[in-house]
């Protein structure tokens, strides 16, 4: 780091903190008041936003045990310090390295789309801050989480340790080859970006698991991928639309 | 300090501060493209025009106080430019504006203002240095606007050969210590006493320009180089740059870079190492490892672009975007006759060729490969050969499409026009094939299947489904164009190639609702519909009612990847927090937003501190709203000129920079002209007879350039800037006048209304530097050059009342009345 470099960090540091303050004066200042009540708040608007996109994601109602997961896993602990006040809004947050935590309504969906049972074991590629392992956590025996960014993996494993989920391993890997050791998965979440859907992980779903893609860059999902292996090991795809929209009008 | 001979102006000095503060402008458009995406480019236009409007209304207010201090008032403007050019911009980039997150969070606009505001710094200091320099020396304007325009010239064309050698970030130092040598000359030309302020003064720009004062650029950590960096081993292995872009390659050791749109699940074998190539820390290309043995490339036959190799034998292929070779590794893998590859950027070919020779085996000097180092659309214009295939490569990022990101990018590749380039260099029977993303709903492929019935139909085919064929894999759509109808027995090759790899046929002759949409299934069979619709004859019907804008992009509306409907805006607003966000492009509204500083700060820098110092002076009734009219009409028609100029250069010149550049540096330089001519020959002009002449070339321009250009496209580059310059410079010329004509009016009429002039002048540029490229997504480049021509009617019709009886009075003259 040269001089300037330095010079610029200081600089920008102090001026920053000057037009925070500026910032946070328009912005919402919102007391961070009882999570546990935006918690439920929060789980209120998912069911609605389910409603109205029924037609589109095929039910009007996401599973009650997921909903009462999503009531109990708290988002504030899986955000930056600083952005815990808006944890519980219904929106995706930056987490540092490039990455976000995901819009909780297409986390609370996706968990629904898999159709976790108890006794499942299931692998995420693509861990982030550790959000979407904890809610599938309470619902299946055991979560494997691969994370592409050490420091993420770190991070995580650390944060899942402490807030007690002991059913979930965290290393810090490629994600293209899977977990072949604990494989086959009865369900698969892949978050990570890709050109092409890895065909080493679809190798390792289990006939009649589910593989869930959200698709989208940092802060869209605009679609989910949803992959299933029927018993006979053929593969359906099928993407689900997760917003109440279709372009065509008229006798469409 | 003590001036010596201050009588004549510092002519060296405000050459090298106008070639600095446009150099700047320029250099802020690549160095943002960088560090966040090129939407800026119309910002740093805007925060230009901003620069001069603010001095302009500064000195007008302040003249009083600056009286006698020139000397120092320069100086200072002049160091303060040299070192906030770097600072403003370090500040700026540490700015946390996130573009992709302007909808989820209010913060953001904020932000963009702030990093508005500290751009506009440098801008101001600048243009100070220009208008003190106007009102001090008024008897000798025609020196110093001479000089003024000469450096700015120089500076748009040194910027670009600069960019050539350093990378930016060096460049920006460069423009930084250019500043501060403005200052030193100034000191010099001018005898200041004591003499080593010189000397500090240029060691002060020797050390900016050194590396002491080196800096990194931080580049948004949503791009994709930022996130490559972030992975386990992976290091930055070269990164060269030019006017074109920045290309740094990266290798990814423990986890290796798997480039592969639309792989098919079930493709056999394993990817090859690659190295990935990030353009401007962003949309991904790949070097792959070859060694010559075809077989390892058997997964580039599993994706959907490999279609056409199944409908061709031994073809002649034509590759547009070559880039890293991946479209030419699939071609040679399905043993083509010859390979002909396209690559605008010359050190995309230099990597392959020579600095990753080893690694990528050398691919385009292979037998059988030939290289081109040339613009897509200007090859195949001024190509004859023909060929069996055209194959257009998938050139954005997944992730930047998918995000509306290109919303507001000109891409000249993908308009009727260029679609009906690429059928003619086709030979009896030859293919043009085209991939591009999915997005769900589908809004890319359907555009382009529109563009290719229309590119068809202007060659006269009655019926274009006869032609067609489309395929789809899980994330990208494949379009073939034949220049015959497709036989029975290639119908059945495409079925073979879908089943085979499980991908979705789209369209083919004869294709019924129950084979579409069976392997990667959409909520409906939405793809297949809407080619079936878009081959009826009400086809027209259905592309308004759809949701999304697929109608096919055009030449004059070169926007693509633009597909939001004002219409669908409502809806998906509502919809935003219910999944409904990443409908929205985001690129567009940054340009909103961006707008809306624009409005806001121009009105806090310009109008507002006129309007509280506003002095009272005598009134002349209905006066006070024409020259409001006349300056808002006469500003905002020369920026949209302008920007429409830019546009339309960039096909002939093939790329956004050389356009920007060549096209700024001739108007300033024509205009300029022109509004001296206009003050020294005052009889022989009128109003109405500029305007006639401006709204005549404008119109002469719009019906034969197209035409001009498509016969001059060979002409090597070196030809085709100093004539792009000759073309602008009749209508510059005359466009330079009307300002300083309505000023002469103003003078003699109302002097208290001279900064009002300005002002309102200076606003009107600076929003409608966006606003141009507002009207062009909706209604082309045409319209905005029509739009012109009635405003520039509009501002002689509400002067006609007040002829120039005083004559014109020049920029000096005028500052001086004001000051009376």
């Amino acid at each position: 780091m040269s001089c300037l470099d330095r010079l610029s960090v200081v600089l920008g540091r102090g001026f920053f903190l000057g037009v925070l303050g500026f910032v946070c004066a328009v912005s919402w200042a919102q007391p961070t008041g009882d999570y546990q009540q935006q918690r439920q708040r929060l789980v209120e608007e998912i069911s609605q936003d389910v409603i109205n996109t029924r037609t589109y994601i095929g039910k009007s109602s996401l599973d009650d045990r997921v909903m009462r997961v999503m009531g109990l896993v708290g988002r504030h602990r899986f955000v930056p310090a600083d952005l815990q006040s808006q944890a519980y809004k219904n929106r995706p947050l930056p987490i540092g390295y490039g990455q976000t935590i995901s819009q909780p309504y297409i986390v609370a969906l996706m968990t629904d789309l898999l159709d976790p049972e108890p006794g499942d074991v299931a692998l995420e590629i693509g861990t982030g801050s550790g959000y979407q392992a904890a809610v599938l956590s309470r619902l299946v025996s055991q979560v494997y989480s691969i994370e592409i960014i050490p420091q993420l993996a770190e991070s995580a494993s650390a944060r899942l340790k402490r807030l007690g989920f002991s059913n979930i391993e965290v290393k810090n890997a490629d994600g293209y080859y899977g977990w072949e050791e604990h494989a086959p998965f009865d369900a698969i979440i892949v978050t990570a970006a890709s050109s092409h859907i890895p065909p080493p992980l679809v190798s390792q779903l289990k006939p009649g698991g589910v593989m869930i893609i959200p698709v989208g860059p940092a802060f869209q999902v605009q679609q989910l991928s949803l992959l299933r292996k029927t018993a006979a090991g053929e593969i359906h795809s099928q993407q689900v639309l997760p917003v109440r929209f279709v372009p065509f009008t008229g006798e469409h | 300090m003590q001036t010596g001979v201050a009588l004549k102006p510092p002519l060296f000095s405000i050459a090298l501060i106008s070639a600095a503060a446009l150099a700047y402008e320029i250099l802020l458009m690549r160095l943002f493209s960088i560090i966040q995406w090129h939407h800026f480019a119309y910002m740093m236009i805007s925060l230009a025009l901003l620069g001069y409007g603010a001095s302009g209304t500064f000195l007008a207010l302040f003249q009083r106080k600056l009286e006698g201090r020139f000397f120092e008032a320069y100086l200072f403007n002049a160091v303060m430019f040299g070192v906030t050019a770097v600072l403003c911009f370090l500040l700026a980039q540490a700015v946390p504006f996130n573009a992709l997150e302007v909808l989820w969070d209010p913060q953001q606009p904020f932000w963009l203002m702030l990093i508005f505001l500290l751009l506009f710094i440098p801008f101001f200091c600048a243009a100070n240095c220009i208008c003190l320099a106007f009102s001090n020396y008024s008897a000798q304007l025609h020196r110093v606007y001479c000089f003024d325009l000469l450096g700015a010239g120089c500076g748009a064309a040194a910027i670009i050969g600069l960019l050539f050698i350093v990378p930016p970030a060096t460049a920006l130092q460069a423009v930084g210590a250019l500043g501060l040598l403005s200052a030193a000359v100034a000191c010099w030309e001018c005898r200041v006493q004591p003499h080593w302020s010189v000397l500090i003064l240029v060691l002060a720009a020797v050390i900016m320009a050194s590396p002491v004062a080196g800096f990194s650029l931080q580049i948004s950590q949503f791009k994709g180089l930022s996130q490559a960096l972030r992975v386990l081993n992976a290091e930055q292995v070269d990164q060269r740059s030019s006017p074109l872009g920045q290309l740094t390659t990266i290798r990814s050791p423990s986890i290796p870079f798997r480039h592969t749109p639309g792989l098919s699940l079930n493709a056999p074998g394993s990817i090859p190492v690659q190295l990935a190539v990030f353009t401007d820390a962003d949309s991904l290309g790949v070097l792959t490892r070859f060694d010559g043995d075809l077989d390892k490339l058997a997964y580039l036959d599993y994706q959907s672009s490999a279609l056409p190799y199944h409908l061709l034998d031994k073809p002649a292929v034509l590759v547009l975007g070559a880039g890293g070779g991946a479209d030419v590794l699939q071609s040679l893998y399905h043993e083509p006759s010859h390979v002909h590859a396209v690559e605008l950027n010359p050190q995309f070919v230099e990597l392959v060729n020579e600095e990753f020779a080893d690694f990528t085996g050398a691919i385009y000097r292979l037998p059988g490969v030939t290289v081109h180092k040339a613009e897509a659309r200007g090859y195949v214009a001024g190509s004859s050969a023909a060929y069996d295939l055209v194959q257009v490569a998938l050139l954005d990022s997944f992730g930047a499409s998918s995000a509306g990101l290109y919303a507001l990018s000109e891409n000249y590749l993908y308009t009727a026009e260029a679609f009906a380039a690429y059928l003619q260099r086709l030979k009896p029977g030859g293919i043009l094939s085209i991939t591009r993303w999915t997005r769900s709903p589908p809004r890319d492929g359907l555009k382009i299947f529109a563009t290719a019935i229309e590119a068809l139909e202007q060659q006269g085919i009655a019926d274009p489904g006869r032609y067609l064929a489309m395929i789809r894999s899980w994330n990208t759509t494949t379009l073939l164009v034949k220049n015959e109808p497709l036989s029975a027995p290639a119908i059945e090759s495409i079925k073979t190639f879908c089943q085979q790899r499980w991908f979705d046929l789209v369209y083919f002759p004869g294709i019924t609702n129950g084979e579409a949409n069976r392997y990667n299934q959409l909520p409906a069979a939405w793809y297949f519909d809407a080619a079936m619709r878009l081959l009826k004859p009400d086809r027209a019907a259905f592309m308004d009612d759809y949701k999304f804008n697929i109608r096919p992009a055009t030449d004059d509306r070169p926007y693509f990847s633009h597909f939001l409907k004002l219409r669908t805006l409502p809806e998906l607003l509502s919809l935003r927090e219910q999944g409904g966000m990443p409908l929205l492009e985001w690129g567009y509204l940054v340009l909103i937003a961006t707008l809306l500083t624009a409005l806001l700060a121009s009105f806090l820098l310009v109008l507002l501190p006129l309007w509280l110092r506003r002095k009272s002076g005598p009134r002349v009734p209905g006066l006070h709203w024409r020259i409001m009219a006349y300056f808002a009409a006469i500003g905002t028609a020369f920026m949209f000129v302008e920007i429409a100029f830019i546009q339309k250069f960039i096909l002939f010149l093939h790329h956004p920079l050389y356009a920007v550049s060549v096209v700024l540096c001739a108007f300033l330089v024509f205009a300029g002209l022109g509004s001296l001519v206009s003050a020294r020959w005052r009889k022989h002009v009128s109003l109405p007879g500029v305007v006639g002449g401006i709204c005549t070339l404008s119109l002469l321009y719009i019906l034969f350039l197209p035409g001009l250009f498509e016969f001059l496209v060979q002409l090597p580059g070196g030809f085709k800037i100093p004539l792009s310059a000759l073309v602008i410079a009749p209508l510059a010329f005359l466009m330079g006048m009307p300002f300083p004509m309505g000023l002469g009016i103003v003078s003699e009429r109302l002097p208290s209304w001279i900064p009002w002039a300005w002002g309102i002048n200076g606003c009107a540029s600076v929003v409608s530097a966006i606003l141009a490229t507002l009207v062009a997504i909706h209604l082309g480049f045409v319209f905005v050059v029509f739009l012109a021509i009635l405003l520039y009617l509009l501002a002689a019709l509400v002067l006609r009342k007040y002829p120039d009886n005083a004559g014109i009075a020049t920029r000096g003259e005028i500052l001086a009345k004001s000051k009376e």
